[in-house]
């Protein structure tokens, strides 16, 4: 029987692995930006979850709502990208430390 | 009937339109100018002055007392500018303005060649428009504005010649003891202020008497009796403007400035403001015997050691100061006995007589072509009759010879004292007697070593003396020295290696008609004045109102008693113990002076210690030097180290900057650039914040 602490176990663990992904990659922009759709993915198994738990179809209502936003945020992350590249020629998070104080 | 608003405010305005003029207009006037003008200033004002006293004192004008202008006001304290004229008013006016009439006249022919003539005649108005504000006052503030001004115009005129640094000590000197005293009397107007709530005379005179058992706590255990208090800070500023000890230090160096300003300002008004203000207050000095036993001692005391110090002096002027602080010693006592009338007698003998005598030093110091040294003098006789009798007439009036004017004020003033039965008025009549005998030892040395004995200056004919002068000129811009050069020989002490002291160019010679003119102007009343005005000034109670004597007091009401006129008085003086002193001292001084020169150097040497210690005036000023002098620069030394470097430069401006700078330094470190750093950042706080939430439960931001 899977119950809603598997679900939300699942979650957690999908999210634990984006934040992993933020800090241990050093290496490129992009992988970040799938670390944080990752972490969306993880919060909506979570509204999914609790959704059906608790018979609301809300939550999974919201959760629609998370995905349009995720993408809208995901194209105008590469977009910066993009430009990011064009001006610095490269994606490697390590050398871009121009706010450094 | 009533004297008129107007008269009074030409007199005490003509003076300083004349200052203005000369001051602003100077160079488009010219020097003919702007000595007109101010000549005519203070002629208007000493004329309408002698009209002011004859009215006053014949023409049964009552006293003059009324606000002219509100000045401010603040919550209940309103201060105007108004006018008091009585009898004493009227007689400092006639003293001030005739003195300073004279010395402008004078000044022409002593400053002819200075650069800074109209400057001169603009300062010496401004000082007199200050002192008939000082004297006319009707009230405190008033008082303090003429006070003040005076002493501004002072400090002026001895730093007049502002390029010699001995004149910038001097005046610099000058001001800051003055300020002493000034804080004094500030303090004292303050304390009538906070006790009789008014700065008019008349009302605070009026209620003079509730001071009576009134007493002024700074602490729980300290109380001091109102009116000695007010006396007390009164008379500090007294010390300080008429240079009494411990502030007299001042008035010696201020014989740098030129001869006719030490005569207007040094001797004759100026420093006789302490003393008229005093006799001003007599009604609340009244009031206060520990303040009067407290004037009297300070008073007797320079009476006396000034004197001494007197003896030793070598240049002409010098003497002549001291003599000066001695004379107002004995005003001081005067004031201290309760003698208000004998002393304000003295001042004006005394002005009379002491501006006759540096008038005199100056025509001297003309004619040896600016050596004030007596050294290098001797003889001058011959060559300048006029000052010398003039200069004669003033010493035996300063001796108190019987029947000259310095004999009615000074002899009263010694009668006085001893008549006096105030706390420590034994001491004063062992210094004024004293001071009888010190007075005729220093002003006869004095007169010998200048009129008399032999010729201690050369004269040399070696070169063209109109080229010598040019020279001497041209040296004296090159040095920055502003000062006329009437001769080439410059000032030994000021300006060494310029010409052998003692060495002249061409021989001395009387001075021209409008140096002497003021002398013989001078030596008349102070040959005559005092027979004619000593029965009704002393003891006809001619002040009236204007001053107030208890009858416990009236020392001089006492002395009235014996007082069968003026001509009795002189021959009764000839066999008191003061002149008595005076005959020894003048038979001391012309055995030394004109028959055995010698001896004078074998007592000096005899008396070494004590000549040093003359010499060294005690060393009062050396202490101050020493402690107050050295004291304040090290006092200014550690705050500017310890308070403005160390504490508000260093710790505040520079330690706020400083600490900023560290902790940007510190959290500088925080802002690495890096993403993946905030992103940990932001994840380490939202773990703290559930942590938090966990640990301590919601209850944490709950409420």
């Amino acid at each position: 029987m899977i119950t809603l602490s598997h679900f939300i176990v699942l979650g957690a663990v999908l999210f634990c692995i984006a934040v992993a992904g933020l800090f241990i990659n050093r290496k490129n922009v992009i992988v970040l930006l799938m670390a944080i759709e990752l972490m969306l993915l993880a919060v909506n198994m979570n509204f999914v979850a609790f959704s059906r738990f608790h018979g609301d179809v809300a939550g999974q209502v919201f959760v629609f709502f998370i995905l349009t936003v995720a993408a809208a945020e995901s194209a105008i992350g590469l977009a910066i990208l993009v430009l990011l590249f064009r001006n610095r020629s490269t994606v490697n998070v390590a050398e871009i430390d121009s706010m450094k104080g | 009937m009533q004297l008129s608003t107007t008269i009074l405010l030409i007199i005490a305005l003509a003076p300083l339109a004349g200052c203005l003029l000369a001051g602003f207009l100077g160079k488009q006037i010219g020097r003919a100018g702007a000595h007109s003008a101010t000549i005519l200033g203070l002629l208007i004002s000493c004329v309408l002055s002698f009209y002011v006293l004859y009215r006053i004192t014949a023409g049964g004008a009552p006293a003059y007392n009324q606000d002219i202008y509100t000045w401010f006001e603040i919550g209940r304290l309103h201060v105007s500018v108004g006018f008091l004229v009585d009898r004493l008013t009227a007689m400092m006016m006639v003293v001030v303005t005739f003195v300073s009439l004279l010395v402008h006249v004078y000044t022409i022919g002593y400053m002819a060649e200075d650069p800074g003539y109209q400057r001169f005649f603009s300062y010496i108005s401004l000082f007199t428009f200050a002192m008939l504000m000082l004297v006319m006052s009707n009230n405190f503030m008033q008082l303090f504005f003429g006070w003040e001004g005076v002493g501004l115009v002072s400090y002026l005129l001895i730093g007049f010649w502002y390029k010699r640094p001995t004149a910038i000590f001097a005046n610099l000197k000058a001001f800051l003891v003055n300020r002493v005293g000034d804080f004094g009397f500030l303090l004292g107007i303050a304390a009538v202020l906070y006790f009789l709530n008014t700065l008019d005379y008349a009302t605070a005179f009026a209620s003079a008497p509730s001071l009576i058992g009134k007493s002024l706590a700074l602490t729980a255990n300290t109380h001091w009796d109102a009116a000695t208090v007010i006396c007390v800070l009164l008379f500090v500023g007294a010390m300080g403007k008429s240079a009494q000890v411990p502030l007299h230090v001042w008035l010696p160096d201020s014989m740098e400035g030129p001869t006719p300003i030490s005569a207007l300002i040094h001797a004759a008004t100026m420093v006789t403001a302490g003393i008229f203000m005093v006799a001003r207050m007599s009604p609340i000095f009244e009031l206060s015997n520990g303040a009067l036993s407290f004037v009297m001692v300070i008073g007797a005391t320079g009476a006396l050691f000034t004197g001494l110090i007197g003896i030793v002096q070598n240049d002409i002027k010098r003497v002549v100061a001291y003599s000066t602080l001695s004379q107002l010693g004995y005003m001081t006592v005067a004031l201290g006995v309760s003698a208000y009338a004998g002393a304000v007698f003295h001042l004006m003998t005394h002005a009379f007589f002491k501006a006759l005598l540096f008038l005199g030093a100056g025509s001297v110091i003309i004619a040896m072509h600016h050596e004030q040294d007596m050294r290098y003098m001797g003889g001058l006789r011959k060559y300048m009759p006029i000052t010398w009798i003039t200069m004669w007439i003033g010493s035996l009036a300063l001796v108190a010879i019987p029947f000259t004017s310095g004999f009615y004020s000074k002899d009263a003033i010694i009668e006085a004292v001893g008549e006096s039965h105030r706390w420590g008025s034994g001491y004063a009549y062992a210094c004024v007697l004293a001071g009888a005998f010190v007075t005729a030892l220093y002003t006869f040395r004095q007169m010998y070593l200048t009129f008399h004995g032999k010729e201690r200056f050369v004269v040399v004919h070696g070169h063209d003396a109109h080229a010598s002068h040019g020279h001497a000129h041209e040296d004296a811009h090159e040095h920055g020295d502003a000062h006329t050069a009437v001769g080439p020989n410059e000032h030994p002490h000021t300006e060494p290696g310029h010409g052998e002291p003692g060495v002249l160019h061409h021989p001395p010679h009387e001075s021209p008609w409008v140096v002497t003119l003021p002398l013989i102007l001078l030596a008349i009343p102070s040959l005559l004045v005092g027979f004619f005005t000593v029965g009704p000034a002393l003891f006809g109670n001619w002040f009236g109102q204007a001053i107030h004597v208890e009858d416990a007091n009236d020392v001089l009401g006492e002395l009235g008693h014996e007082f069968h006129g003026a001509a009795a008085m002189a021959l009764h003086g000839f066999l008191s113990w003061p002149f008595a002193l005076v005959a020894l001292a003048f038979v001391i001084t012309t055995y030394i002076y004109l028959f055995n020169p010698a001896m004078a150097g074998r007592i000096k040497n005899a008396l070494k210690p004590l000549w040093t210690m003359l010499d060294r005036k005690y060393w009062v000023d050396d202490v101050y030097f020493a402690f107050f002098a050295r004291g304040g620069v090290k006092l200014g030394r550690l705050f500017w180290k310890a308070g403005d470097a160390a504490v508000i430069d260093g710790a505040m401006v520079n330690g706020s900057a400083g600490l900023v700078r560290g902790i940007a330094a510190a959290v500088r470190r925080l802002q690495s650039g890096y993403l993946y750093h905030y992103a940990f950042a932001m994840i380490l706080g939202l773990i703290l914040l559930l942590g938090g939430f966990w640990v301590f439960g919601s209850g944490l931001i709950g409420q």
